[in-house]
């Protein structure tokens, strides 16, 4: 109806790939400062994959491993919020910084037959994982690695039937390599 | 040094902090710190309602700018302070909430008056604290005050155990270097990166349709100064959103007023065309944008505000300067000036089309002599007050008119739930502005469906002699959601008539208020004269006016500008609109 306005105009957003993020934060040790964390993601709506806290060698610092699935948009957000947190001391994203990543896993399967139990030893010898318990039907295994390992080792023990998992969520550290690629994610 | 109770240091804290006025109503789990406030040197306002004496707290730091306090008792007390609490949040308001809690041998057992208040307040507080220790109790107090008050200002809420208030402790007052040591982790950023501001300057000096975007940070961070001058060096236009309004003076001749959802045709068409957006302490809430991929779709976006996480949350920015906004602007501003500025001429075709804009479509309504239009009651209040008075709004229709149609020369003049929206805001906040301002008139517009979610504190304000002008724009019905089920739901008006109402001029002096009453346009002005009469209590005015009346403009949820609707329609016509484009 006026003149001013021809066409609609578009602004054009950014585009982005859902992907895997490894987020590190380090807190203050008090305690309810992990329900802020959680909350704050349930509270948006994201989705915790994985959450992995501990104490750190400093008095009062704990460190927690967030893994994330996201755009980056919504993980930069995330990180923001994050940060905003009075008890958070720093917090990184270190997906694409060298790093080593380590899963904790037991597993209780069926090994009732000789020949189950022979197959799982040699699936035990070649993921170097280790038999914490023995039943007469049941081997309880640990093993630990990053998230691939972990999934590959799961699936070859699925058809001997698995009784049980408990599994810990990711835990990553930096390389010291990795020391000068590290950036935070600063906006300025 | 003699022993003190945790009530008592309750009280040491509040005095050195300043605080000279506290909100609350008492209950058991708190009773200890009102006994302790029974001979400390403080003005102690008690509420009828705790979520009144959270709003009360909440227009006193609004309009002072120091921050707020409110006590509450545990359990109901404390949940009460729910909705006052999630209002500041999403206003950046500085407040300190104190709330007692069961004492700590109790907590858990779901004992008498006992919530979880720290987990229910987490999402809607800056921060909170349960305190565990006497030992840590003086510190965590003036921690909240500092966070209260730093950074983005929030609420922040203190939650003490009964035994704690009663035990007795030997303490020292904490330094504020102590509390900047118990906080490693929080540090506000305030500089500004020096390359963005330089890249800021380069595009401000290019632009050649820019506009300033203008929030209710420009307020907070007590900016509005250095703002002005920013605009009139450049030539820019300025429109402030509704929390932002008053930073920049309305009678201005480059003022937009206010943009978005109701903002005017020529703000809207102004951000729609521009090249260049200077977004200043705002954060592009949906009211603001619409539709988020057709907001200002030409326009480069400088951002700056003292929060990152509000940079780039709705809509991607390609100058982001996080730091706080005076210093900013003062940075900014030395950096424009290190060129003539020559440049600004070429943006006088740009004023001019704004101009061509402001006189096709300019903020009005239809005047009547048989009806009372609630635009006209606003713009007599307006007059009446020579445009000085503090106004505080609830939320509706009335709200948008009290936006719209009093013109703010300064800021901390327009006090109003933003964020939230939050029915039942706007009295109790002038109670509180009021005391925080005692030298200002204080205008409470408020709509009559708010103002019965609030009205208890009437007697507050009698009991105090706190002289706030009520003025109600009575409709009798729940008027925005009204007008939204005319424009998008066929009229089916399910569920806001408010046709039973006290009457409010009994009400007001069974309470021992004044009230008054207008039904004809004539009589308005009469009433507001009677009421600049009254200085000893609060007045109600009870404005009865056209009930189907509609704010407009309206740019209806999640569209864009371009489907503004600007000019009133017959009844029954309102599915067709006037789309600008």
């Amino acid at each position: 109806m006026t003149e001013e306005i021809k066409a609609i105009k578009v602004r054009p957003l950014p585009k982005s790939e859902t992907r895997k993020h490894i987020i590190v934060v380090r807190v203050q040790h008090n305690f309810g400062v992990l329900t802020r964390i959680t909350s704050l993601f349930a509270g948006r709506g994201y989705n915790i994959e994985s959450l992995t806290v501990g104490k750190t060698h400093e008095p009062n610092v704990a460190r927690i491993t967030i893994v994330v699935e996201g755009n980056e948009r919504v993980v930069e957000q995330i990180i923001k919020q994050l940060r905003k947190l009075i008890e958070t001391l720093r917090v990184r994203d270190i997906t694409d910084v060298p790093h080593i990543e380590r899963e904790l896993v037991l597993i209780k399967v069926h090994a009732g037959e000789d020949k189950a139990r022979d197959e799982i030893m040699r699936l035990v010898s070649i993921f170097r994982a280790k038999v914490v318990d023995v039943s007469v039907d049941t081997y309880t295994i640990e093993v630990t690695g990053d998230s691939e390992k972990i999934e590959a080792f799961i699936k070859l023990l699925r058809p001997f039937g698995i009784k049980d998992i408990a599994r810990t969520g990711v835990l990553a550290l930096t390389r010291e390599s990795a020391k000068e690629s590290l950036q935070e994610h600063r906006l300025e | 040094m003699p022993k003190k109770r945790g009530a008592d240091i309750v009280i040491d804290v509040l005095l050195e902090e300043g605080v000279d006025t506290v909100f609350g109503l008492p209950g058991g789990a708190i009773m200890e710190v009102y006994d302790a406030l029974f001979d400390a040197p403080l003005r102690n306002i008690l509420a009828r309602h705790e979520q009144a004496a959270a709003h009360m707290a909440d227009g006193y730091a609004r309009a002072t700018g120091k921050v707020g306090v409110v006590l509450a008792t545990s359990g109901p007390g404390a949940t009460n302070l729910v909705t006052g609490l999630a209002t500041a949040h999403m206003d950046s308001v500085p407040m300190v909430a104190i709330t007692g809690q069961v004492p700590r041998h109790y907590i858990g057992t779901d004992a008498f008056q006992e919530a979880d208040v720290v987990g229910i307040t987490r999402p809607i507080t800056k921060h909170n604290f349960l305190v565990t220790d006497i030992k840590d109790l003086a510190l965590i107090l003036r921690e909240a005050f500092y966070l209260a008050r730093t950074g983005r200002p929030g609420p922040v809420l203190v939650d003490i155990p009964k035994d704690i208030t009663q035990q007795e402790y030997n303490y020292k007052m904490p330094t504020e270097k102590d509390v900047e040591e118990a906080l490693p982790g929080y540090k506000p950023h305030y500089e500004g990166n020096p390359v963005q501001i330089k890249k800021a300057a380069e595009l401000i000096r290019k632009a050649k349709r820019p506009v300033l975007y203008v929030g209710g940070g420009v307020i907070i961070g007590n900016a509005s100064q250095e703002l002005r001058e920013l605009a009139e060096l450049t030539r820019i236009p300025v429109t402030t959103t509704n929390m932002g309004k008053g930073a920049f003076d309305e009678t201005h001749p480059l003022a937009l007023h206010m943009l978005g959802m109701h903002g005017t045709y020529y703000a809207n068409m102004a951000v729609y065309n521009a090249d260049l957006l200077i977004a200043v302490g705002a954060r592009f809430d949906d009211r603001v944008t619409g539709k988020i991929d057709e907001f200002a779709p030409e326009a480069k976006i400088i951002h700056i505000d003292i929060d990152p996480a509000s940079i780039s949350k709705n809509i991607h920015v390609d100058v982001p300067i996080v730091g706080d906004v005076k210093n900013v602007l003062q940075k900014l501003l030395k950096e424009l000036k290190k060129k003539p500025v020559e440049w600004v001429k070429a943006r006088e075709s740009w004023l001019k089309q704004i101009e061509k804009w402001r006189e096709k479509h300019p903020l009005t309504y239809q005047q009547s002599d048989k009806i009372i239009k609630p635009q006209y009651v606003i713009e007599e209040i307006y007059r009446i007050t020579d445009g000085e008075a503090i106004v505080s709004a609830g939320v509706g229709q009335h709200q948008m008119w009290a936006a719209m149609f009093y013109k703010y020369k300064y800021p901390r003049q327009f006090l109003n739930s933003g964020g939230l929206g939050t029915m039942g805001y706007g009295f109790p906040a002038a109670v509180g502005a009021k005391l925080g301002k005692p030298e200002k008139t204080v205008f409470a517009i408020e709509g009559d469906g708010s103002f019965v979610m609030n009205m208890q504190d009437v007697i507050t304000a009698v009991q105090y002699r706190i002289p706030v002008k009520i003025a109600i724009i009575n409709n009798e019905f729940l008027g925005m959601v009204r007008q939204w089920q005319q424009l998008f739901y066929d009229s089916r008006y399910s569920s806001v008539c408010l046709a039973v109402h006290p009457d409010f001029v009994k009400l007001a002096e069974s309470m021992g208020a004044v009230g008054l009453r207008a039904t004809k346009p004539k009589e308005v002005r009469e009433v507001l004269q009677k009421a600049m009469e009254i200085n000893d209590r609060p007045v109600i005015m009870d404005f009865v006016v056209d009930r189907e009346e509609n704010v407009l403009p309206m740019v209806p949820a999640g569209k864009s500008y371009r489907e503004m609707i600007v000019s009133p329609k017959q009844k029954g016509e309102a599915e067709t609109m006037y789309l600008v484009g």
